[in-house]
């Protein structure tokens, strides 16, 4: 099935009870899935009239109680990323799926990376979101499954990094049950409107993102900042091959990694030593782990491969500060990269952009 | 669900000047002397304490100053951003059908940066009760032209009053939603000059929601005295007078047929 399709039926696995949904290319068919699939599992739907009251929405059926989802792209990314604000500053939980494609502007409806700074690091604040970036049908499902699981336990805003071709294509997929693979579904409390009557039971709710003064706010965002300090240990991944004789290490996030590890196996038959390391969550990114893989060897040669020019490039140089490891670069911005393309930059050796650390 | 029936009937407030929604911890209010929105907001405190819904209620409230609202009440409340209370509420609303949403904001957010959500609300016919306060201009910012700035106010970006040639007349918010809501819908403006009237149609709002007819709309004529640089005189004249003249007060949508209980 297509990866859209992938994701309609991993939310419902996942007990998503309502999506609020606006048209715009590639993510479509995840709200055509859904919204057929909704009626029949006693699950919600309603179409806004634009990006901003989809994401809003969310935030109004997470507070009172409901696991909520969106699916959006390009300049719907843009428009969401203002109720994304507000749910990281509230701390409201909501599940975003994220089908890139080119930009910037309305540019094409097919593919590219270029929304990893807007989905990691959009709004008006300091990015704590929890960001998985997929490669394959198989993660699509899982990870979007992981990602309501995420979104309710911490409650930061949480995201399904896809794109256009893994929207699109079809490949095979093992759906399943989350249960029957031993997976516990975190369940949604409300915010407001738990039980008891305001002012008699209980204190009435009353929730704000608006603060008088600097230091009420600079406390509030120091407790957030030391609860996402807290999750990053828990909630960051990688993958990574590296060996002590590793000469080039690929570094890419999403399809382009599939392409980087395809590359890798080519390299190796050929006999060339080469590495590979594959930031799964781009945020919290893992830092550490790469920091580690290439601290090791300060001969080890860095192939930064994207398509996109040069957002996850600026992570990685941030992460390696003070290393003096060399950085080539492989940066496609909207457009897909073969396997092929990457062996011959390896082979070719012909360094594009050269980072002393910095 | 539990609270699918309300379970709240309370008596009527003893206190005329305290409705029992209203919640003592965070008064006074934050508002300004004279402003429209205590008004506003203590008429619907009153009809919520009437109705008995006040385990039911989710009161968004939108920036500017109706955000000062945000712990007003002894009902459950989020404050939200600029124009996106009605998606909010829509959303709470859509996801449990037996909340009682209220999204109450000015004109600015109802009918600039948010326009596109009343409007749609309205045109779905959402379940939820919006309450519009204008004042003609936007107050928090240090007033600056609305939509609903009167032809030769004098405004913070308009000042040498509004030129209608280069701005625009004042929306007629009402009007608009009135044209376009689906049957069910209630809409109403009324004014801070007529407090009991303005009681019936949030009364009727609220009511309509409740029945699950449709879509419900109140706006209410406010007073903005610290940037109309008025004083009380001023003030209630220009309510009354300009602003009464320019924006007819009335119910605009009553639906048919009439709900049980409803006089006037």
């Amino acid at each position: 099935m297509t990866g859209n399709e992938v994701v309609a039926w991993a939310a419902l696995a996942a007990e998503a009870d309502f999506m609020y949904g606006y048209p715009i290319t590639p993510q479509n068919e995840i709200m055509h899935y859904w919204s057929r699939l909704a009626p029949h599992f006693g699950r919600g739907f309603l179409q806004t009239e634009d990006e901003m009251a989809a994401g809003f929405a969310m935030l109004g059926g997470a507070l009172v109680g409901k696991k909520t989802f969106c699916a959006t792209a390009g300049p719907g990314n843009i428009l969401m990323q203002e109720p994304i604000a507000m749910a990281e500053m509230m701390q409201i939980p909501g599940v975003w799926i994220i089908q890139q494609r080119g930009g910037p502007s309305t540019a094409t409806v097919i593919y590219s990376q270029q929304e990893l700074r807007l989905t990691t690091a959009g709004g008006n604040g300091e990015g704590l979101r929890i960001v998985y970036s997929t490669a394959s049908h198989q993660e699509l499902f899982e990870y979007t499954i992981k990602a309501f699981n995420r979104a309710w336990q911490y409650r930061f805003p949480t995201f399904v990094l896809g794109d256009g071709y893994q929207a699109k294509l079809r490949e095979a997929v093992t759906l399943f049950r989350p249960a029957a693979k031993g997976w516990t579904l975190i369940p949604a409390e409300p915010l407001v409107r738990g039980p008891g009557i305001p002012a008699l039971d209980r204190e009435p709710v009353h929730l704000r993102n608006t603060f008088n003064i600097e230091e009420e706010l600079y406390a509030r965002l120091e407790e957030q900042l030391a609860a996402y300090e807290r999750l990053t240990p828990e909630v960051v991944e990688w993958e990574v091959e590296i060996g002590p004789e590793t000469e080039v290490l690929l570094v890419a996030h999403g399809i382009v990694a599939r392409a980087a590890k395809q590359a890798q196996k080519m390299l190796n038959q050929q006999g060339q030593k080469v590495g590979y390391f594959r930031p799964i969550t781009v945020r919290p990114f893992p830092g550490t782990a790469l920091r580690q893989a290439v601290g090791a060897n300060p001969n080890l040669r860095l192939l930064v491969v994207e398509s996109a020019y040069g957002q996850l490039l600026s992570m990685v140089k941030a992460e390696l500060y003070g290393l003096t490891n060399p950085i080539d670069t492989l940066l496609k911005p909207g457009v897909g990269v073969t396997a092929e393309e990457i062996v011959a930059t390896v082979t070719k050796r012909a360094p594009k952009e050269v980072c002393h650390g910095g | 669900m539990a609270d699918e029936k309300s379970t709240v009937v309370r008596e009527p407030t003893k206190n005329p000047n305290m409705p029992l929604s209203w919640r003592k911890e965070t008064k006074p209010h934050r508002f300004c002397p004279g402003c429209g929105h205590a008004m506003a907001l203590k008429a619907l405190g009153e009809v919520v304490d009437e109705l008995g819904i006040l385990d039911r209620v989710l009161y968004g409230c939108d920036i500017g100053c109706s955000l000062l609202s945000w712990d007003f009440f002894n009902f459950d409340s989020v404050q939200t951003h600029h124009g996106r209370t009605i998606p909010v509420v829509v959303g709470a609303k859509r996801a449990r059908p037996e909340t009682i949403g209220i999204a109450y904001m000015g004109d600015g957010g109802g009918y600039a940066i948010g326009a596109q959500h009343l409007v749609n609300a309205a045109q779905r016919g959402d379940q939820i009760t919006a309450i519009l306060a204008n004042n003609t201009l936007y107050a928090m910012t240090g007033g600056q032209l609305a939509p609903t700035t009167l032809p030769g106010q004098k405004t913070g970006t308009t000042p040498y009053g509004r030129e209608v040639r280069k701005t625009g007349s004042p929306l007629q918010g009402p009007e608009l939603v009135a044209a376009i809501a689906p049957a069910g819908a209630y809409v109403a403006r009324g004014t801070v000059g007529e407090y009991q009237q303005l009681k019936g149609y949030l009364k009727k709002a609220l009511r309509n929601q409740m029945e699950g007819r449709g879509f419900s709309f109140v706006e209410v004529l406010s007073t903005c005295p610290t940037n109309w640089r008025t004083n009380a005189k001023d003030t209630w004249a220009f309510l009354q007078g300009e602003m009464a003249r320019y924006f007819k007060v009335g119910e605009l949508r009553v639906p048919e047929p009439a709900a049980p209980g409803e006089e006037e």
